[in-house]
């Protein structure tokens, strides 16, 4: 039986410092954290979205709003699949006003791009934000629709038949990002 | 043409016999029956090991539904269906369109019976005009016409009043009344058994207490009239308590049940098919304990005769939500391997008395001749094989009608062959033998 | 986070993540996980309702028909809404029916809809049953809004989600149910669902209003109402249709309402968190009294309002199941 290969590509060390990179990176492109929202995409979307919040307080001081977005609805594979479990849709909780706002879309990993597209046609139907930025964990390239991040935390160039997993303390256990060799059947 | 019926288990408890008898038959009319019979120029019809001769069953409850509902089924097609399921005589009920409540109405059944020229039938007569409950109908007119008993079946006679004269009345005759026990007003609308499966699908119940109370009302009726009185397919135990305790007081009270109610349950409403309307039918389908009760006067010798009524529906009408379906089901094809199924092989009743139950006991009931193999009477014969595996098919079903619960059933025992006057108006190719 | 927690952690996966049969029939064909899933999802959908943009595009192109044999203004418009609330395309067939049999039968009606081909259809029909039939006629997906004696799925799953809100879960909960138990659909679905979940069900009413068996379900039955409701979590209260005194079935509403009317002096026996449920619509003074409705153990608009998440739910958890090949 073929085995499947994987390795450890950003272990929690490296997450945190990335993370801790990009916090940096978003207060000097915006010049502050005044006007910004972050909204994180279920489901580690938003665990990386909350603990970038928190880093953005150390370094300025300064409270910014975070919502939780579900996306499953508006999904573009929704119903096509003819067997299947459906997708489990949870609830999106974005307790402020997106009006006017720079939206950090926060989501773990970046491959086809259907999932931000997915993630922007919901925020749009919340409102009118003045502009969304792109934040991901691991860009993964291989994008199906014209989607680009603005903040990447690791480019990692991969083949279709692997599989990237990115592990969180809150929903795992451990921090870690995986790249699995899927295991031809 | 003279018929030698060799080697067979012959069972005729009319007079007294279960054994390995040859019977001669001679064209119409049974010649001989006794062991060991020479040919004689008789063509010799080897009954195969295992084949049971009997008396012809005759089913005293049967729907022909001609004049007036002829897509259902008509005189024809019914008693092709009843030889295919080895009756050799039906007792036809009078809930036709127009009722029969007239000489014409029954002529014009007997006329189409001897067109077709296949199971011998007994026409039932109304009891009230129109069975209307309002006024009795020309009792002796049908009786002169070849009406054997008669009801107002589809319900009960309207009132107790009008039930006493009519039992008055047709005993003039020696006709019994057949009544469709019933209380009107406890039934209302209901469509199901009043218990658990009908609660939990949500349908309106009537309760055994509603059939029962219509026994009671009749058998206190035969007592004060000294008349024949039976109750058609009895489903409930609380009517065969006060049936027992009639016959235990000597009454003239006779009942039948149908092998639905010997073998299903109320369960079968919701399982396999929920709402499946081929489990519609009045009396409904009961509970477990009725269903037991009924199993138990069938051995107990409390239940006088197996009757089907059969009800053929046609399947637009049955193909509705269960409120507006029409009661009934088919039942001609399938008594026989129910019976030999579900009480010879179950270890109920032996084969003598199913017997009575399929033949001899109708024949008295009705007072119609049947129901013995003596030498002398018609040749009405009924051959069974009580290990031959059938599996019901209600596509194959020779009634223009297919509405039955039990399509797919695979059960033990049916009809090998069915001898009308001496003709074989039925023969199975897998029982094996060949008439 | 809002002051109606749900009970699951936010990242737990859910037992099961659909529904095993094509259609919504009854909750006697729901598991306790199932019950448990569309819950969940009611959950999410219900903060739909809050947003400036009420619209997801989930059933986009799915076509819906609401046929309805009986009127109803309430349950119609709870589904036009969650099914336009999920962006399908709605067509309201509204059938009269009178008791004679006039017309088409409701397989010919089923099958000329079929032709259409809808992705679903919701059902309300006077005849128990009446989905069982139209779902071994059609392909689509069929979701009962109610047929006959039967059952009413919809509610009950409204009725739940509107407890767990408040009550965090159903097991080991008190409910009474009170009114008319023989003829109500709403109750059957109810008593599945509770005793699936693992409620404590006392139902309660007059003798000639109970069902044979009743206690079979896996309830407490009682004719008495102070029983029924003392220490109760929540009290339901069901319809009682005026037409029912000409059947016998008590002597009159007066009398009804002395021995068996929710008054806010029986509510003293219940607890004093009490939550009281009506799936409507209400006969003031018979069933329940005014102030009782309008009081604030009322949950009874609140149960409005989550009719259309948990309908959402229901729509998206069928909209998704498998393509059937030709029907069962």
């Amino acid at each position: 039986m073929p085995e499947s290969k994987s390795a450890i590509v950003m272990d929690a060390d490296r997450i945190a410092r990335t993370l801790t990179r990009i916090a940096h990176e978003i207060v000097e492109r915006n010049k502050g954290v005044d006007g910004l929202a972050l909204v994180g995409v279920r489901t580690r979307g938003v665990h990386i979205a909350r603990r970038l919040a928190r880093i953005l307080k150390q370094i300025t001081g300064d409270d910014v709003p975070t919502g939780a977005l579900d996306i499953t609805l508006y999904r573009d594979d929704l119903m096509r699949h003819p067997v299947g479990p459906q997708p489990v849709i949870r609830r999106t909780e974005i307790q402020f006003s997106i009006d006017d706002k720079k939206i950090l879309l926060v989501d773990d990993v970046l491959y086809t791009g259907r999932t931000t597209r997915a993630a922007l046609d919901a925020l749009i139907d919340f409102g009118r934000p003045r502009a969304i930025q792109l934040i991901v964990l691991v860009d993964r390239g291989h994008r199906e629709l014209p989607i680009k991040a603005d903040y990447v935390g690791k480019n990692l160039p991969t083949n279709p038949d692997e599989s990237v997993q990115v592990r969180l303390q809150e929903t795992d256990g451990n921090d870690e990002v995986v790249l699995q060799q899927e295991a031809t059947v | 043409m003279k018929r030698l019926l060799k080697g067979g288990r012959v069972i005729d408890p009319a007079n007294g016999i279960d054994g390995v008898r040859d019977i001669l038959i001679d064209g119409e009319r049974i010649a001989r029956v006794a062991a060991n019979l020479p040919a004689d120029g008789a063509t010799v019809v080897e009954v195969p090991n295992g084949l049971v001769v009997c008396p012809g069953f005759i089913d005293m409850h049967v729907h022909l539904r001609e004049p007036g509902q002829e897509h259902k089924e008509t005189v024809a097609t019914g008693t092709a269906s009843a030889v295919a399921g080895g009756f050799t005589a039906v007792a036809c009920m009078p809930n036709t369109n127009p009722v029969n409540d007239t000489a014409n109405v029954t002529t014009y059944i007997l006329d189409k019976a001897r067109e077709a020229n296949l199971a011998r039938v007994y026409p039932i007569g109304a009891v009230s005009r129109g069975s209307k409950g309002e006024l009795l109908a020309d009792i002796a007119d049908l009786r002169n016409a070849g009406c054997v008993a008669i009801t107002d079946d589809g319900h009960p006679v309207k009132t107790a009043i009008l039930l006493r004269r009519a039992l008055e009345y047709a005993g003039m005759f020696g006709m019994p009344v057949i009544e469709h026990c019933e209380d009107p007003s406890l039934k209302g609308d209901a469509v199901a058994h009043e218990g658990f499966y009908a609660a939990s699908l949500g349908l309106r119940g009537m309760p055994g207490a509603c059939e029962a109370l219509g026994v009671e009302r009749g058998v206190l009726l035969s007592e004060l009239t000294g008349s024949a009185f039976h109750v058609a397919h009895m489903s409930a135990r609380a009517s065969l308590r006060a049936v027992r305790k009639a016959k235990d007081a000597g009454l003239r009270v006779t009942c039948e049940v149908a092998p639905h109610h010997f073998t299903l349950t109320d369960e079968a409403l919701g399982t396999p098919v929920a709402y499946d309307t081929n489990t519609k039918m009045n009396p409904p389908l009961r509970e477990a304990a009725d269903r037991d009760a009924m199993l138990e006067g069938i051995s107990d010798g409390s239940v006088d005769a197996i009757a089907t009524d059969h009800a053929p529906h046609h399947y637009d009408e049955k193909n509705v939500e269960y409120d507006r379906a029409p009661f009934g089901i088919v039942g001609l094809e399938t008594a026989v391997s129910l019976s030999l199924d579900r009480l010879v092989h179950a270890g109920r009743v032996r084969l003598v008395r199913m017997v009575e139950l399929l033949s001899v006991n109708p024949a008295r009931i009705l007072n119609v001749p049947g129901g013995t193999l003596s030498e002398g009477a018609p040749a009405d014969i009924t051959i069974v094989a009580p290990e031959l595996k059938v599996k019901i098919e209600a596509a194959k079903l020779r009634s223009r009608s297919k509405n039955t619960p039990f399509n797919g059933w695979e059960l033990r025992g049916g009809v090998a062959a069915t001898l009308v006057g001496g003709r074989p108006l039925y023969v199975n190719a897998e029982a094996g033998i060949s008439l | 986070m809002s002051p109606h927690a749900t009970v699951h952690d936010i990242d737990q996966p859910p037992a099961v993540t659909s529904l095993r049969s094509k259609d919504l029939l009854g909750i006697a064909d729901l598991t306790p996980d199932e019950i448990t899933l569309v819950l969940d999802t009611a959950d999410a959908m219900k903060e739909i309702a809050s947003r400036p943009i009420k619209k997801v595009p989930a059933l986009r192109g799915k076509t819906v028909v609401n046929l309805f044999f009986e009127p109803s203004t309430r349950t119609r418009t709870s589904f036009e809404i969650a099914e336009k609330r999920l962006s399908a395309d709605t067509l309201n067939i509204a059938i009269a029916t009178s008791s004679v049999v006039k017309g088409e039968t409701l397989a010919d009606t089923a099958l000329n809809l079929e032709a259409m081909r809808p992705d679903m259809i919701v059902l309300r029909h006077s005849s128990s049953g009446a989905c069982h039939l139209l779902s071994r006629i059609c392909r689509s997906a069929i979701i009962n809004a109610g047929d006959g004696m039967h059952e009413h799925p919809t509610q009950a799953l409204l009725d739940a989600f509107t407890i767990r809100e408040r009550k965090r879960q159903l097991k080991g909960l008190k409910v009474a149910i009170i009114g008319d138990l023989l003829h109500s659909r709403v109750l059957r679905s109810n008593i599945l669902l509770l005793t699936k979940m693992g409620a404590d069900v006392w139902v309660c009413g007059p003798p000639t209003l109970m069902p044979p068996d009743i206690r079979r379900f896996g309830v407490n039955a009682t004719s008495s109402i102070e029983t029924a409701i003392t220490g109760a979590d929540v009290i339901m209260l069901l319809r009682i249709q005026l037409e029912r005194m000409e059947g016998a079935y008590f002597p009159s509403l007066r009398e009804y309402f002395n021995v068996f009317g929710m008054t806010e002096a029986r509510l003293k026996l219940a607890r004093p968190d009490v939550m009281i449920m009506h799936p409507g619509p209400m006969n003031r003074g018979v069933e329940i009294a005014s102030e009782v409705a309008d009081g604030p153990y009322s949950v009874i608009l609140d149960q409005v309002a989550n009719g259309v998440a948990v309908r959402m739910a229901v729509l998206y958890l069928l909209a998704g199941g498998a393509e059937h090949e030709e029907a069962a």
